[in-house]
């Protein structure tokens, strides 16, 4: 999504001077409206939970201590590790990463395919590609959901066909919540890659063919590595918004599928109610996006000098 | 060699392709065609009938339907025209005005409401809001939708931009236009297709928004997609399959025209 060129792109000075001026309301808006919450939200995950939501003005590192270390129903035990929000962290990273595996296995090709169509039909199908993800989310989730479930569609289908010959229970399985990411975020795949194949030059692959490569192995030692950036892009922009989805897990999955999203909405809206320790959690969350996104950006001033 | 190799075809690259196309398309297909079931029950089909979309406008729903679209609808507007206009000005900012101090960094902050995660920002705003004393309702809804609306408006306005060349506005200015003439007269209407573009996605963008407007709505105040979750939580009933198919064309009706007038001032050039 990043199609916005770097500062320096326009050399254009023809309203000199007016820049901060322009620039004024970004500041405004975006520093006091997401800066800002940020920051308090950091100072809230430091503070004391008050019972039936909000915070007492005490410091403390109660949220994160409750989050990393059991130390008993008391709290007087020596801490052992807390495997319970770790773990849910962890199956988050997975069901993120698997969901980032599909899609890049059928966003790849459909990349590829489109990329390798004339020039004046691709557009035609990239805007078939991108149209269901400006479709609300959530009725494209609700849509899954009525389409997988065990009486559903897809079932009558199979059974039909005589494919399966009892139904399938996907609705609540970890694979309905990793169907149901891949089907949110798949356009972010198809669309980078789709721009690094575009770019790529096909005289390495006649090259490669005149050197007795055949298709397959020209994929994987020429074409591939030269699109690489691509699917790094894609990868990033399919797995950052997984980790931290809440409607695939909440309305696909069940109590077995928990994930970050719904630890963290259950501490504002749900039973649990606790302030502090959400907060905590959307910190920890934040912290490894910004880690993931820091490391590729790294990355990528490496390869550009 | 037999036959020339083509170095552009993979075998089943296109079969993957159709079925990407099948994965996304098959549910909401699915949903549109039982939207007009004549069938109480969700399962069987029972003919077809539009009697789903009259109980969504008249039903007993009908109400609470109509409050939360004009919720939705108002907000959205509003969210989308504020954020348009502050992108617009981000966007000459950035492209016309040559290098100033923290130009690099207003672009990263442009881009912040992308990569923070939605659910990190909704309880930020929540937390914010409360904090301050701001009781939540449909203000906090549009102050939080105008925000994370501005990247998405600012994308296509900044497109548009890198392909406009300043030497219209310099003939412009040699002809003695102040800065305001040459821009309100001469790269303004050069950028309308951009600014209606980014304008349609941030209303999309706000239009579809359910987990911040969950956090950050009062009591009582429902935007459409926050009523739908409500009645989905209880099961998918046929009046919630009208109400999305509706919300469904709103969206690729607003996409395809935003689509066709930047393609329209594409070729225009």
């Amino acid at each position: 999504m990043a199609g916005a060129a770097p500062g320096g792109a326009s050399r254009s000075e023809i309203y000199r001077g007016n820049g901060p001026r322009l620039m004024l309301p970004i500041w405004v808006f975006i520093g006091i409206f997401l800066v800002m919450p940020v920051v308090m939200m950091a100072v809230h995950s430091f503070l004391t939970k008050e019972f039936r939501g909000g915070v007492i003005w005490e410091f403390t590192f109660a949220a994160y201590d409750q989050f990393f270390f059991d130390r008993g129903l008391f709290g007087d035990e020596p801490p052992k590790i807390e495997w319970t929000y770790i773990g849910i962290f962890w199956r988050s990273i997975w069901q993120a990463g698997l969901a980032t595996v599909f899609s890049l296995l059928i966003g790849f090709p459909t990349a590829w395919f489109i990329a390798t169509r004339k020039p004046n039909v691709r557009p035609g199908w990239l805007f078939l590609i991108t149209i269901p993800y400006w479709v609300n989310l959530l009725i494209r989730t609700v849509s899954m959901k009525f389409l997988i479930r065990d009486t559903g569609p897809l079932n009558e289908f199979l059974l039909w066909s005589g494919v399966i010959s009892e139904p399938l229970s996907l609705v609540n399985t970890n694979f309905a919540v990793q169907l149901g990411l891949f089907y949110s975020y798949l356009p972010f795949m198809v669309l980078p890659v789709y721009a690094a194949v575009e770019r790529y030059d096909f005289s390495l692959s006649e090259a490669a063919a005149d050197l007795y490569s055949d298709n397959w192995t020209t994929l994987r030692l020429v074409i591939l590595p030269v699109v690489k950036p691509g699917i790094v892009a894609g990868c990033i922009l399919v797995f950052v918004p997984s980790l931290g989805a809440f409607l695939a897990p909440d309305l696909l999955g069940g109590a077995k599928t928990f994930m970050i999203g719904s630890l963290i909405e259950e501490q504002f809206k749900g039973a649990a109610g606790n302030w502090p320790f959400g907060a905590a959690a959307a910190m920890i969350l934040l912290a490894i996006v910004l880690g993931v996104l820091l490391l590729h950006a790294h990355a990528q001033t490496r390869v550009e000098r | 060699m037999a036959a020339p190799i083509d170095i552009r075809r993979f075998t089943g690259f296109r079969a993957l392709t159709i079925l990407c196309l099948v994965v996304l398309y098959a549910p909401l297909v699915i949903v549109a065609i039982y939207s007009f079931n004549d069938s109480t029950s969700i399962t069987r089909w029972g003919g077809l009938s539009f009697k789903w979309y009259f109980d969504v406008f008249s039903g007993p729903e009908a109400p609470k339907f109509r409050a939360a679209a004009i919720n939705s609808f108002t907000i959205a507007l509003g969210a989308a025209t504020c954020a348009t206009t502050i992108a617009t000005a981000a966007a000459v900012a950035m492209h016309r005005t040559g290098r100033f101090r923290g130009k690099t960094a207003s672009l990263a902050l442009i881009n912040l409401p992308l990569m923070v995660p939605e659910i990190v920002t909704a309880v930020a705003s929540l937390i914010f809001f409360i904090s301050i004393g701001f009781k939540t309702g449909v203000m906090t809804i549009f102050i939080a939708h105008l925000v994370f609306c501005i990247p998405f408006a600012y994308l296509p306005i900044s497109a548009r931009m890198q392909s406009i060349p300043d030497s219209y506005e310099q003939a412009a200015m040699d002809l003695y236009a102040t800065p305001w003439e040459a821009f309100r007269l001469v790269l303004l209407p050069l950028m309308v297709p951009g600014i209606l573009s980014g304008f349609l996605l941030a209303f999309i963008i706000s239009l579809d928004d359910f987990l911040i407007t969950n956090f950050v709505k009062g009591a009582g105040i429902e935007t459409l997609p926050t009523a739908i979750f409500g009645s989905v939580k209880q099961g998918v009933k046929p009046n919630i399959m009208a109400i999305s198919t509706l919300l469904l064309g709103v969206s690729v009706v607003l996409v395809t025209l935003s689509w066709f007038v930047g393609r329209a001032g594409q070729s225009k050039r």
